[in-house]
């Protein structure tokens, strides 16, 4: 099972990602991430099953069109085809500021080890981490640099604020 | 000049220690070279036809002399003796060894200079007019705003992986030496009707493959909004540009697809959201950075008639007065351009020795600051009028008085064959062959202002698109050939060059531009540069003249 990193712990993540248009629309138990084209079976979904039910969203998916009905998941994860793919950056800052989402997002795909401190600050609260990657280098990563330039979904005061106290 | 604080040097410091162990899990096998290339390439590390290459930061051109001899120090330790300036205000060595970036990354960290994200597909280095804050028509001095954006674009979270790299130009004066219009975004600064700074902004332009000027796509911002700006163009262009074929990725390629108007207006709703967030800029934060460019320790001098003072010395210096001193804001004061394009050196290269004694002269002469242009040369800006003769009978033995400026041999020419693996043709070689066929100073300044370009690929490190007369290297079965074109330009009134025909092998080059430059001559008028003659008659003329058969 992939390991999973959130909260400063290591786990496993045994969320099981239902494919777009499964032709086998047949649920697993377990907890479960429907694809953003199935969202209206995932609401009708979600409260019955025996399990969590959370929505995920591929690089090029766009959040705008179901911004309202995310807050009733507590897990929305983001899948990265590749790690140069980098939309998926934007797309989490768009969930956690723009439309208040407030579950966890969590990264799916390809998600290595130097990646993870961007990820962080673009609003992912937890990382499915690809099979291969050490998870002590996992959790080192989430601390590389102790302040930043910029503001982002973390909603860390950026440097420029820090310098002049406000 | 920019100063760090404890929070920049820190960000530099934790940066170097990344890089470290991402390097020592590379050498240990524990990262596989296609996930360690976007991170060497964000810390500037390409790895060339010989060897890494390491291309270093120099942010808007600014270096002081205590940089300089850190980077002479770099290139004699860890390379050849010899360091490359870009045409992107970066300068690269050329021989590194990979297991040592890391400690040249930790050297340059103690002179506050970096490598970071001169490479790969993020924002890059923010380039300006290397006469920021001493130029004659500057109504704004961008270097504040560089810093600003500097900092803003270093280790963007959401922007270290865009579908393709990104390059923001500023400038702040009428004549645009920092050639906005083929970014990806040009700023140009500007005072409005009330005297409050204000931001022009382009998107879209570029060289490379497809060559375009960038469009407007917002006449007036606000400085405290530049960051959210800047964050909401980004954002268009990281969900939306493509991703799917590399040539076609930049975000030219998205603005023109979608029209420079729709593009606007994408940018503009995102923007509403951005705006009214931290990312605003506050006040006391541009007041600081400002406070870093004030005016040096001038003193209270007058103009010198440089027409005397060229009469009263030997014709080379009236050469030089001429073509490398330029005019100053302030009063008895020149900027200086040194050419690094003495014949036989490749344009652009410096040794250990000469930065040395360059970072001595900039003590001496000029407050111990020195630019880098995108034209691959260095400059003095407040070098005072009194002192030029001798600052010249200096430069002159370090083979840095070449009274070329701006003409024909002071050439930006990129590494071309001898260095980079995806060339067609060598481009170093046909410098060299260019000048020594020119080396008539009196028909060089007959000839005047001319921007020669010379890329070795369609990639176009040269800028030969915007070359007054381009140099593009082409493989023909194999062998090596050039591409020439006439009529691009740079300046506030960009232009892309025109193809003149079939190419031609190099030792046929020389001839072919001395056909060119006599078409010039036959057919301008007193007062036309080339580029003006070129504008007004087309390539019509050129072309007849290049490919008329031998009478
Ligand atoms: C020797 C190693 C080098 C390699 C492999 C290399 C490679 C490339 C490539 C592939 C591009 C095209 C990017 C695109 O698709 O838009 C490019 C663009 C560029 N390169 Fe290089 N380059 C090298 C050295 C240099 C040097 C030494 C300079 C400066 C003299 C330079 C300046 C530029 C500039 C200014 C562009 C941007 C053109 C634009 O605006 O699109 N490069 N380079
Ligand atoms: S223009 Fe082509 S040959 Fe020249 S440096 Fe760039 S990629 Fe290499």
């Amino acid at each position: 099972m992939p390991k999973l990193l959130k909260d400063q712990q290591i786990s496993n993540d045994d969320f099981q990602i239902l494919q777009q248009d499964p032709e086998e629309p047949v649920l697993p138990d377990g907890n479960v991430l429907f694809h953003v084209s199935s969202i209206d079976q995932a609401v009708k979904t979600n409260g019955l099953h025996k399990g969590q039910v959370g929505i995920w969203f591929d690089s090029d998916d766009e959040p705008e069109t179901v911004a309202n009905a995310l807050n009733q998941f507590e897990i929305i994860a983001v899948n990265f085809p590749r790690f140069m793919d980098g939309r998926g950056y934007s797309l989490a800052r768009l969930l956690r500021e723009r439309f208040d989402y407030r579950g966890d997002i969590r990264a799916i795909g390809d998600i290595l080890v130097d990646q993870l401190y961007y990820l962080k600050r673009c609003g992912f609260s937890s990382f499915r981490l690809r099979e291969d990657q050490n998870p002590d280098y996992a959790l080192a990563a989430l601390t590389t640099f102790s302040t930043d330039y910029q503001t982002a979904a973390d909603k860390l005061p950026p440097v420029y604020r820090l310098r002049h106290q406000l | 000049m920019y100063k760090y604080d404890d929070y920049d040097q820190q960000i530099v410091d934790e940066r170097v220690l990344q890089f470290r162990d991402q390097t020592r899990r590379f050498l240990a096998g524990e990262l596989p070279e296609d996930e360690f290339l976007p991170l060497r390439l964000q810390n500037g590390l390409y790895v060339q036809r010989f060897a890494p290459m390491l291309r270093i930061a120099i942010p808007y051109g600014m270096v002081s002399s205590t940089q300089i001899r850190k980077l002479a120090y770099i290139a004699r330790r860890y390379d050849k003796g010899y360091v490359h300036f870009t045409t992107r205000q970066n300068l690269q060595l050329n021989w590194p060894r990979l297991e040592e970036v890391p400690e040249i990354l930790e050297e340059l960290a103690s002179v506050e200079m970096h490598a970071i994200q001169t490479s790969g597909n993020c924002i890059r280095n923010t380039t300006t007019d290397q006469f920021a804050g001493v130029a004659h028509d500057e109504i704004i001095d961008p270097r504040p705003w560089c810093e600003i954006i500097r900092q803003w674009s270093t280790f963007h979270p959401e922007f270290a992986y865009l579908p393709r790299k990104f390059k923001i130009a500023v400038c702040g004066s009428e004549q645009d030496r920092a050639a906005t219009q083929v970014h990806d975004i040009g700023i140009h600064a500007f005072l409005n009707e009330n005297n409050d700074v204000r931001f022009k902004i382009l998107a879209g332009g570029g060289l490379g493959r497809t060559p375009m000027v960038g469009s407007v796509i917002k006449p007036s911002l606000e400085p405290e909004h530049l960051l959210s700006y800047l964050d909401a163009v980004l954002r268009v262009y990281n969900r939306y540009g493509r991703r799917d074929n590399k040539y076609k990725a930049r975000i030219k390629i998205l603005v023109k697809a979608l029209t420079p108007e729709v593009f606007a207006k994408q940018v503009e709703t995102e923007w509403s959201h951005l705006k009214e967030t931290d990312a605003r800029l506050p006040q006391q934060e541009i007041d600081r950075v400002q406070s870093f460019f004030t005016e040096p320790d001038y003193e209270k001098l007058t103009n010198i008639d440089l027409t005397d003072l060229a009469l009263s010395a030997e014709p080379d210096f009236q050469l030089w007065l001429r073509r490398n001193v330029h005019p100053h804001k302030k009063p008895g004061y020149s900027a200086v351009t040194l050419t690094l394009k003495a014949t036989a050196d490749a344009p652009g290269d410096a040794s250990s020795e000469q930065l040395e004694a360059i970072s001595d002269l900039a003590d001496r002469f000029s407050f111990g600051e020195l630019r880098v242009s995108h034209e691959q040369n260095l400059i003095f800006a407040d070098v005072p009028q009194s002192r030029l003769h001798e600052l010249w009978l200096t430069l002159k033995p370090l083979n840095l008085a070449t009274p070329n400026q701006g003409l024909l041999t002071d050439m930006i020419c990129c590494p071309g064959g001898d260095f980079c693996a995806l060339a067609n043709a060598r481009s170093i070689p046909l410098a060299e062959s260019i000048q020594r066929r020119f080396d008539d100073m009196d028909f060089l300044h007959d000839i005047g202002e001319l921007d020669l370009n010379i890329s070795g690929c369609m990639n176009a490190c040269g800028h030969h698109h915007v070359g007054h007369i381009g140099i593009l290297g082409v493989d023909r079965k194999g062998e090596e050939y050039y591409q020439v074109q006439v009529g691009g330009s740079s300046g506030h009134d960009a232009s892309l060059g025109k193809i003149l025909g079939p190419s031609f092998k190099m030792d046929e080059v020389p001839d072919i531009i001395d056909k060119i430059l006599k078409t010039y001559v036959e057919l301008r008028t007193p007062e036309e540069r080339f580029i003006d003659t070129c504008r007004r008659v087309g390539v019509q003329p050129f072309k007849e003249k290049v490919y008329a058969k031998a009478a």
